[in-house]
Order: structure tokens, then C-alpha cells, then sequence
């Protein structure tokens, strides 16, 4: 290797070694702890390193931990697929109806609700659902039910939570995946005599595919993993992984088995990443 | 200049004020948080109470376990737990001689629980029941003496369950006919279809501040699991919440406060453990903002109120420790068995 090449190569790992003591320091080592931590047992009060997988036999053999990951997978798709359906048409209003000098305005007023504390966002959905909230007044205003409605304290209001922020945050992917798409396509799908129905379903929406990738990734990452929305806006009426996670540190200090669930999640997370990055590269191909 | 000056000198109080302070690590239930318990002890000592709220000995434990030597200097723990920990060597040992055990009731000084061999590792401060707690103008309130009410349809969707699985599942243990201090493993697995029973009719399993708060809000009607401390505190504004023990009997919670033994501010330590047990510490924490119920030391008497000693019920206490047992107290075994069969409740 001549001199030029060797200064270019040593001055590469440079300054990639930033980035990779990082990653070892803060990704690599705590996950290799983890791992390990996960093979170890909680026995008579102390950490036992036992180095075997009864966490995870532990994991499919108790109903209840199961159940925690098909109610995480049936919240998330619900809460990805109603977030998309929602931000698609708020993202495509603002991309295209709204004016390019408001188009900024707009965005701000659609993230608004991110300018809240998380916490005190859930807590406020509680007071709009709960019994004498304002969705239960208004209705029993206008004498549409005679009884409250339960919705606090229900799957549906974890949904409803989740949905609220969710929506917000794909809006921004795909209004920025929208606003990148140059006019003339639309123009030459006309042209060619296609309807506008046709252009949405064949040119705009394969076009902006990878923004709404993109935001339900995301969405469904940070919904499978909050652990505040389901806990306060569920009623604590059924558990999703992450508090399951929670009540084997809170209430049994069981690190080991919490760790082993934890990483059953990230499977779950990885799963989810693969599909998506394989589906999207597919489509920029 | 003098602006400088002026700086620099506060800066110089600032830093002495904060020397002088001492501060004290507490690991408490939430009726500590209470400013208004703890400034009289602060201004008196010149010290600085920390205070790391939680619910259930098994999240003080974990807390415990990702502490390090000497982080905590005083714990709260249910008094049926002391034992536990004391085998742990957690607790130091107390001085008797320094504490008014004479002044606390008889029927919880608890010095099978508060001590081994004849050592005293902790004091109970305070006491009260888990049973039904309740809106009496949206319940007929002779179902709220029946305890089958836990399981019966009537309330469906408008009962909270106290999430806390000790006492609740000691509740249905009592309802069943058992005794709390004589719980297996396979009670709980009888238990199992009544503890589904009354999830399927509660709206919420809930902890202490939830649970006060749909009680107080109308979202439900019924606590399981509530009492004293639920209602005592919003007794001025709610006076329609109450709360009772069923005929067949409920469950006595108590507190006890010890020292942590490798805290190493022992005397200090010691110090706000008096505090607390005197009279007037008694009377602020029976009546402390996170939630009331009677104090231990029974001197607390001449400081409290009569509307307060009403709102606690001083005068009936007598009737209620006679109807009402313990907290279970499982072994490590049997308490994985009772997590297990409150978790699957809480998915079903």
C-alpha cells in the first residue's frame, strides 16, 4: 500500500473510531450485559448466574407473559394502522391545499401537542375519556347515551393516546416524503389519461411509501415500547410487555427474567426493522 | 463592582447554608412526601429529608438492590415485611430506651414482626385496614358489609380493585372463610376464578393516588381494597365517601420505620424516627397529605382534632382490630405464586 493510501485508510478508522467506541460503550457492551443478565436466575433474593434459559422457557410456558406480547403486537398494529389512515390525509392537506407561505404554520399547529409533557398529555386524555369527561358530558348533552360510556381505562383509550401523538409524527414523514414529489408527475399521469384516483394509487402513494415506512417504523418502535400511555389510559386492565417488563423489576427485582422479556422485545423490534428496510430498499429499487 | 461584591457574598451563603445542611435518604410510602411532616424536623435539625416514594416492599427491595451501602438512611416498610429484611441485615438495631413503646397500641406494637431475638429492628407509626371503601349515596351500603359484594355482578363496572396484591388477595382469602396468616399455595389457586371474577367487574385495578382519585372523581363507586386511608383525607370535601368493614372481617395494614444499618447517619436517622413516633410527628403523618390513618402512638390523641379523630374513627378501633387480621405473609415461594396468580388476574 503506498504511503497516500495508508495516511487515507489510518484517517478513515479515525474517524470512524468515535462513532465505533460509542456504540461498543453505550449499544454493544450493555447489550451483551443484558444477554448474560437474561441467562442468570433470581433465587432466594439474590442474582444467581445459572447461565440457563429458564427465563425464556419461563417466558412461553406463563399465560400471562404471552398475553403481554399479543396485546404489544395488537395495540401497535392498531395504533400504526389508524395513525397512517389519519396522518396520510393531515400530511397530504398540508402538502397540497394549504398555501406555501402557512404550509410552515400548519406543520407547527400539527405538533403542537408534542410541546406537552408525554405525561401530562395521557393524563389529560384520562380527564377528556373519563366518566365525567368531556366526550362523556357532550354526548350525554345531547342525548345520545343515558349511561357514561367506559372508555377510560379500556384498550381503546390506550389506542386513542397513542393514536394522538402517533399521528402527529407520521404526519411529518409523510409530509416531507409529499412535499419532495416534483408536480410534473402528477402532470404526466394526467397527460397519460390517468384519473386522480389512478395517480394517488399508482404514482403518489408508491412514491410516498417510503415516509410512511418510515413513520410507522418508528411508530411502531416507540408503541411497542412505551410503557406510560398503556398505564395510565388502560386502567392497568390488561398489560402490555413493557409492563410486564416493570413488574418483574418493580415488584420482584427479577432483572433476569426482565431482561430476558426485554430482549424478546427487541426481537420483536428487529423483526419489524427487517421487514421494513427489505420492503423499503425493494422499493427504491 | 458592588454588584460583584453583592454576588459574591450570597455566593458565599449560598455554599455555607448548603455545608451546614445535612440531608437524610428516606425510602418511604408516599404519606412521608408530606412538606408539611417533614419541615418542622428539617427546621429543628438544620437537615435536608430526602424522600423516594413507593408502593410495595418488593419495589423497595428492587430500589435497594440498585443502591449502594449507605445511600438510605431510613426505611418505611409494611410492618408484616420487617422480617424480611431485618434477615437481610438491612435494619439496624433500635434502641428501646429511646422509643415511647409504652405510648403505642397495644395491638400493633407487633414485636414478633418489629424484632428477632428479643432485638428491636423497627417501630410501627402507623395503621389501617384494606377492606371496601365506598360512595354511600351511589350504593346501598349494606352490600358493602357483605363481602360477597367482591364477587357479585351488582357493581359490575363500577368497582376499582386496589392494585396491591397482598392485601386483596388476604381480603379474599378472609371472604372465603380463611385466615390470612394461614395462606398456601393452593388457597391461591382456588382463589384464581374470584380474583377473575371481581376483574371482570372492576373498571380498574389501581394504585393509592389512582385509586383515591376515581373514588373521588365518580369514575367508580367501590374500592376493593380501600379504607381509611382512601377516604379519611377528602372527608371535609367528599363527605359521601366512606368505608367499611364487611362481617366478615378485612385486612390491618401497619407501618413500621426502622434505620438502615449501614446508613451512616445513624443518630440523625434515629433522630427522625423519634420525630415521627412523638406526638406531633404521629398527628401530622396519621393525617398527611397522601393519605390518613391512625397513628400508632396513641399520645397522638391529645394533638389531633376531634373532627380529624372523627374523620379516623379513634373510638371505634377497638371493634375494628378485633374483626380484622394481618397482612398474609408468604415466604419467597408463596409469594411468587401470589404475583403470578395477580398478574394473570391483571390480564384477564
Amino acid at each position: 500500500m503506498n504511503p497516500a493510501a495508508a495516511g487515507r485508510t489510518s484517517t478513515g478508522w479515525g474517524l470512524v473510531l468515535p462513532a465505533g467506541l460509542w456504540l461498543a460503550a453505550f449499544f454493544a457492551a450493555p447489550m451483551a450485559l443484558m444477554l448474560a443478565v437474561s441467562l442468570w436466575s433470581r433465587e432466594k433474593g439474590q442474582l444467581v448466574q445459572s447461565w440457563d434459559l429458564d427465563n425464556y422457557h419461563r417466558f412461553f410456558e406463563k399465560s400471562y407473559f404471552l398475553q403481554g406480547l399479543i396485546n404489544s403486537l395488537e395495540i401497535t398494529a392498531a395504533v400504526t394502522l389508524i395513525s397512517i389512515l389519519l396522518a396520510y390525509p393531515l400530511a397530504w392537506i398540508i402538502a397540497e391545499r394549504v398555501p406555501k407561505r402557512f404550509q410552515r404554520l400548519a406543520l407547527i399547529l400539527a405538533i403542537l401537542p408534542f410541546w406537552t409533557s408525554y405525561v401530562v398529555r395521557s393524563y389529560s386524555w384520562l380527564l377528556v375519556l373519563g366518566k365525567a369527561g368531556v366526550v362523556n358530558q357532550f354526548l350525554l348533552g345531547l342525548g345520545l347515551i343515558a349511561e357514561p360510556l367506559d372508555v377510560a381505562g379500556t384498550r381503546g383509550a390506550t389506542i386513542i393516546g397513542f393514536v394522538h401523538f402517533f399521528v402527529m409524527l407520521l404526519t411529518l414523514t409523510i409530509y416531507a416524503n409529499l412535499v419532495q414529489l416534483p408536480p410534473n408527475y402528477r402532470r404526466a399521469a394526467a397527460d397519460l389519461g390517468a384519473s386522480r384516483f389512478q395517480t394517488f394509487r399508482h404514482v403518489i402513494l408508491p412514491l410516498t411509501l417510503p415516509g410512511i415506512m418510515v413513520g410507522a417504523f418508528l411508530t411502531f418502535v416507540l408503541c411497542i415500547g412505551d410503557y406510560i400511555t398503556p398505564q395510565i389510559l388502560g386502567g392497568n386492565n390488561e398489560l402490555v410487555l413493557p409492563q410486564v417488563i416493570m413488574l418483574q423489576i418493580g415488584r420482584r427485582a427479577d432483572f433476569p427474567m426482565a431482561a430476558a422479556i426485554a430482549l424478546i422485545l427487541m426481537a420483536v423490534v428487529t423483526l419489524a426493522y427487517l421487514a421494513t428496510a427489505r420492503w423499503l430498499r425493494l422499493e427504491r429499487a | 463592582m458592588i454588584r460583584s461584591l453583592l454576588a459574591g457574598v450570597a455566593l458565599v451563603a449560598l455554599t455555607s447554608t448548603a455545608q451546614a445542611e445535612e440531608e437524610l435518604n428516606a425510602l418511604v410510602w408516599c404519606d412521608h412526601a408530606d412538606t408539611g411532616l417533614l419541615e418542622p424536623f428539617e427546621s429543628a435539625n438544620n437537615v435536608k429529608v430526602n424522600v423516594r416514594e413507593y408502593e410495595g416492599t418488593g419495589v423497595a427491595l428492587a430500589l435497594l438492590e440498585q443502591s449502594q451501602p449507605g445511600d438510605w438512611d431510613v426505611f418505611v416498610i409494611d410492618g408484616i415485611d420487617v422480617g424480611r429484611v431485618v434477615d437481610r441485615g438491612l435494619l439496624a438495631e433500635l434502641p428501646r430506651d429511646q422509643l415511647p413503646i409504652d405510648d403505642i397500641f397495644p395491638a400493633v406494637r407487633m414485636e414478633e414482626q418489629n424484632g428477632r431475638d428479643g432485638k428491636l429492628y423497627a417501630m410501627t407509626e402507623k395503621f389501617g385496614y384494606n377492606t371496601i371503601a365506598y360512595n354511600k349515596d351511589k350504593v346501598d351500603v349494606a352490600d358493602m358489609t357483605d363481602a360477597g359484594t367482591l364477587f357479585s355482578d351488582k357493581y359490575a363496572g363500577r368497582m376499582a380493585i386496589y392494585d396491591y396484591y397482598l392485601p386483596v388477595m388476604g381480603m379474599v382469602q378472609i371472604a372465603k372463610g380463611g385466615k390470612t396468616a394461614d395462606m398456601t399455595a393452593a388457597d391461591v389457586e382456588a382463589m384464581q376464578p374470584d380474583l377473575f371474577k371481581m376483574k371482570e367487574n372492576s373498571a380498574g385495578v389501581l394504585g393509592v393516588v389512582a385509586a383515591q382519585t376515581a373514588l373521588a372523581t365518580g369514575e367508580v363507586d367501590i374500592v376493593v381494597g380501600g379504607g381509611e386511608w382512601l377516604t379519611a383525607v377528602l372527608s371535609e370535601d367528599k363527605p359521601e365517601l366512606d368505608w367499611v368493614i364487611p362481617e366478615a372481617g378485612a385486612v390491618r395494614w401497619t407501618q413500621s420505620i426502622g434505620v438502615f444499618a449501614d446508613s451512616e447517619k445513624q443518630d440523625l436517622a434515629l433522630k427522625f424516627v423519634q420525630y415521627i413516633l412523638s406526638p406531633e410527628g404521629q398527628a401530622r403523618l396519621a393525617t398527611s397529605s397522601c393519605y390518613w390513618a391512625m397513628p400508632a402512638n396513641a399520645a397522638a390523641g391529645s394533638v389531633l382534632s376531634d373532627e380529624q379523630k372523627a374523620a379516623l374513627r379513634w373510638d371505634q378501633q377497638n371493634d375494628y382490630l378485633a374483626n380484622t387480621q394481618l397482612y398474609p405473609a408468604p415466604d419467597e415461594e408463596l409469594d411468587l405464586e401470589m404475583q403470578d396468580a395477580w398478574a394473570e388476574m391483571l390480564q384477564h
